[in-house]
C-alpha cells in the first residue's frame, strides 16, 4: 500500500474515530486495556445478539496508532459472526507479529502491515485486539454454559 | 558544560529525560569497573588486603554522603536500594511503629507514587489520615498552604523537595522550621533535588531524607535513607539477615547492631555504592549551585522559545528547577515523544508516577523535558526548531 494513503486512513481514524463514547446499557461487555510498556488507556464495550457483533464503542486516552487501531477494528468487526471476529483477530495479531496471515480477511486494518518496522508501536496497535479478544472469550464461555444448560 | 566526560554524548544524543536517570561520567563507571576487575570481595567480614580495601572504599561513601547533605554523623546514613525503599522504609517501618489511629500525614498531590502508595497502605492498615496540601494555582506548594493545613493532629509532612512533574522548589527551610515548632516529623524526597540544589538536614530540620544514586549521575541500584540520630535507633528494619545482627540463639533470642547497620541486611550492591561516592565527588567538584544555575537559565531560555509557538501549551513556565513540562494542543504526549525521538531528542511522556495530579492539572498525560549540566543552548534551539515544525508530526509518527 502507498505510505501516503496508508497515513492518510490511519490520521483520519485518529482524528476522527468511530463510535467514541461509552454507553451505560448493562448488555454491553466491557473491558479496559492498558499496559505496562506505554501510557495507551482504552475502554472497550461490544454488544452481541443474535449470533452477531452489533455494536462496539469505546473511550480513553490513547496515542494515534492506538486510536486509528481501536476505530478500524470496531469497523471491521461491526456485523461479524463470533467465528468470523475471532478470525479477523487471529490474523491481525499474526501480522503484527510478523507471522503469516491471511490478508483477504483483514479489510482496512492492512494499513498497518508494516508497523513491524516500530516495534515500540505494535504494542499499541496490539492493545485494542487483545481487549477485543478477551470480550470475545466472555461471549465463548457465556454460549458454552448455555449449551451445558440446555 | 563536562560533556567530554559523557562519551554517550558523541552519539548525537539529546539527553533531556534526566529526571528519569541521569547520564554517567566515565569517572563513575571506571570506578565500579576498578573494584569488579581489581578487588572484588564482599564487605565486614574478609582479613585480606581487597577484603579491607573494599570495605575503606565502602564505608568512606557515609562520610561523603553525610558532608555532602549536612547531616551530623555518618551513622545517620542508611544505604538502600533507591529512593523507592528509603520511602517504604520511613512510612512502613518507623511510621507504622509511631503512628496511631486518626494521626494525620500531609502530602501534596503531585508527590510521586512512591511517597504515595505507602502513606495509602499505612492509611488502610493503621486507620491513620492521608491528607493533601493543596498546590497554588500553578500547581505549586506553598508554605502558606502547608500552615493552613496543619492541624493538631497532624504528625506528618512528607513532601517532596522538587516534585518531578512541575519541577516546582519547596521551601524546605521554612516548613522545616514549622515542623518543628509544631512537633512534626518532616519527611523529605529529594529524589529530583540532590544533585540539582544544595541540601542541609540540619538546617531544615529533616526527620528522614531519601534519594536515588541515578539520578544524581550515580549508578542503579543504590540509594540513601537520611534518618535522624535518635529516629533510626527507634526504627526496626524491614528485612533481616547476615551483617545486621550482632548474635542469635537456637532459644530464639537474638540482637541487632546499632543503626545504620541493623538496617542493611545482606550483601549490599557494593560497586553501586562506591560508584555513588565518586559520583557525589563529581558533582562537588563543579558545584550543586552552578548546575542549578545552569539548568535553571537553560530552562528559562527554552521556556521563552516556547512560549511563542502557538501550539503549545505549557504547565509549568515559572518553576525554578530544569524541568519543562508541556503537550502540543490536539497530540497525545506519546506521539510527541516519539516525534522527538525521531531528531534523537530523548524525552518522557506520561503521568510521570503522579497520577493524583491529573485531579488538579485536568490532564493525565504530559510530556517533560528536564535538564541537567551536560544540556547546551544549542540542543534547546534544536528542540525548539523540531517542535516548531510540529504539523508534520503524523508524517513522522504513523
Ligand atoms: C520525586 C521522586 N521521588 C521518588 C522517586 C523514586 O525513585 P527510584 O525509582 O529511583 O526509587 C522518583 C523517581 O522518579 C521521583 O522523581
Amino acid at each position: 500500500m502507498d505510505k501516503n494513503v496508508r497515513r492518510e486512513i490511519i490520521l483520519d481514524h485518529y482524528q476522527n474515530p468511530v463510535n467514541r463514547g461509552l454507553t451505560s446499557d448493562e448488555s454491553y461487555i466491557f473491558q479496559n486495556t492498558s499496559s505496562e510498556s506505554c501510557i495507551d488507556n482504552i475502554d472497550l464495550q461490544l454488544k452481541y445478539e443474535d449470533g452477531k457483533i452489533k455494536d462496539i464503542v469505546f473511550d480513553g486516552e490513547a496515542c494515534a496508532i492506538c486510536t486509528s487501531a481501536t476505530s478500524i477494528l470496531i469497523k471491521t468487526l461491526l456485523g461479524k459472526t463470533l467465528q468470523e471476529a475471532e478470525d479477523i483477530i487471529t490474523n491481525y495479531k499474526n501480522m503484527i507479529e510478523e507471522k503469516e496471515y491471511n490478508e483477504k480477511v483483514l479489510e482496512e486494518l492492512i494499513v498497518y502491515d508494516e508497523i513491524y518496522l516500530q516495534p515500540n508501536r505494535k504494542m499499541c496497535a496490539l492493545l485494542p485486539s487483545n481487549a477485543l479478544e478477551k470480550i470475545l472469550e466472555v461471549i465463548k464461555d457465556e454460549k458454552e454454559k448455555k449449551k451445558s444448560v440446555d | 558544560m563536562n560533556r567530554e566526560d559523557f562519551p554517550i554524548l558523541n552519539q548525537g544524543l539529546i539527553y533531556l529525560d534526566n529526571s528519569a536517570t541521569t547520564l554517567k561520567p566515565k569517572c563513575v563507571v571506571d570506578k565500579m569497573v576498578d573494584y569488579y576487575t581489581n578487588y572484588t570481595s564482599n564487605i565486614h567480614r574478609g582479613d585480606y588486603s581487597n577484603a579491607i580495601k573494599t570495605n575503606q572504599a565502602y564505608d568512606q561513601v557515609r562520610d561523603i554522603v553525610k558532608d555532602f547533605i549536612n547531616a551530623k554523623d555518618s551513622s545517620e546514613i542508611v544505604y538502600t536500594t533507591g529512593a523507592t525503599e528509603s520511602l517504604n522504609m520511613i512510612a512502613l517501618s518507623f511510621f507504622k511503629q509511631n503512628l496511631n489511629k486518626d494521626d494525620e500525614v500531609l502530602i501534596t498531590k503531585s508527590e510521586h507514587a512512591s511517597n504515595v502508595l505507602p502513606w495509602l497502605v499505612l492509611e488502610k492498615e493503621k486507620q491513620i489520615k492521608v491528607d493533601y496540601i493543596p498546590l497554588n494555582d500553578e500547581y505549586e506548594l506553598t508554605v502558606e498552604n502547608v500552615l493552613k493545613k496543619i492541624t493538631p493532629k497532624t504528625k506528618v509532612i512528607s513532601i517532596a523537595h522538587i516534585s518531578n512533574v512541575i519541577g516546582d522548589i519547596r521551601d524546605i527551610e521554612s516548613i522545616g522550621k514549622i515542623c518543628k515548632e509544631k512537633n512534626i516529623y518532616f519527611v523529605v524526597d529529594a529524589a529530583q533535588s540532590v544533585s540539582h540544589i544544595p541540601i542541609d538536614v540540619e538546617k531544615a530540620n529533616v526527620s528522614f531524607l531519601a534519594f536515588s544514586a541515578h539520578k544524581m549521575l550515580g549508578p542503579t541500584g543504590v540509594g540513601i535513607l537520611y534518618g535522624k540520630k535518635e529516629l533510626l535507633e527507634k526504627m526496626e528494619p524491614l528485612k533481616y539477615g547476615g551483617g545486621m545482627n550482632q548474635n542469635f540463639e537456637s532459644t530464639g533470642d537474638y540482637d541487632l547492631k546499632a543503626a545504620p547497620i541493623k538496617l542493611e541486611a545482606g550483601t549490599p550492591p557494593i560497586a553501586e555504592v562506591i560508584g555513588l561516592g565518586e559520583a557525589i565527588k563529581y558533582i562537588q567538584s563543579i558545584g550543586v549551585e552552578k548546575i542549578h544555575q545552569h539548568e535553571y537559565e537553560l530552562k528559562k531560555y527554552l521556556v521563552n522559545e516556547l512560549e511563542k509557538i502557538p501550539n503549545i501549551v505549557l504547565y509549568n513556565k515559572n518553576s525554578k528547577s530544569g524541568i519543562v513540562t508541556f503537550n502540543l494542543k490536539g497530540i497525545f504526549s506519546q506521539d510527541t515523544s516519539i516525534y522527538l525521538n525521531h531528531y534523537n531528542i530523548a524525552i518522557r511522556a506520561g503521568n510521570h508516577c503522579a497520577k493524583i495530579l491529573k485531579d488538579d492539572l485536568n490532564i493525565k498525560n504530559t510530556c517533560r523535558i528536564s535538564i541537567y549540566l551536560y544540556n547546551t543552548k544549542e540542543e534547546m534551539d534544536r528542540v525548539i526548531e523540531v517542535l516548531k515544525q510540529s504539523k508534520d508530526i503524523f508524517k513522522v509518527v504513523i
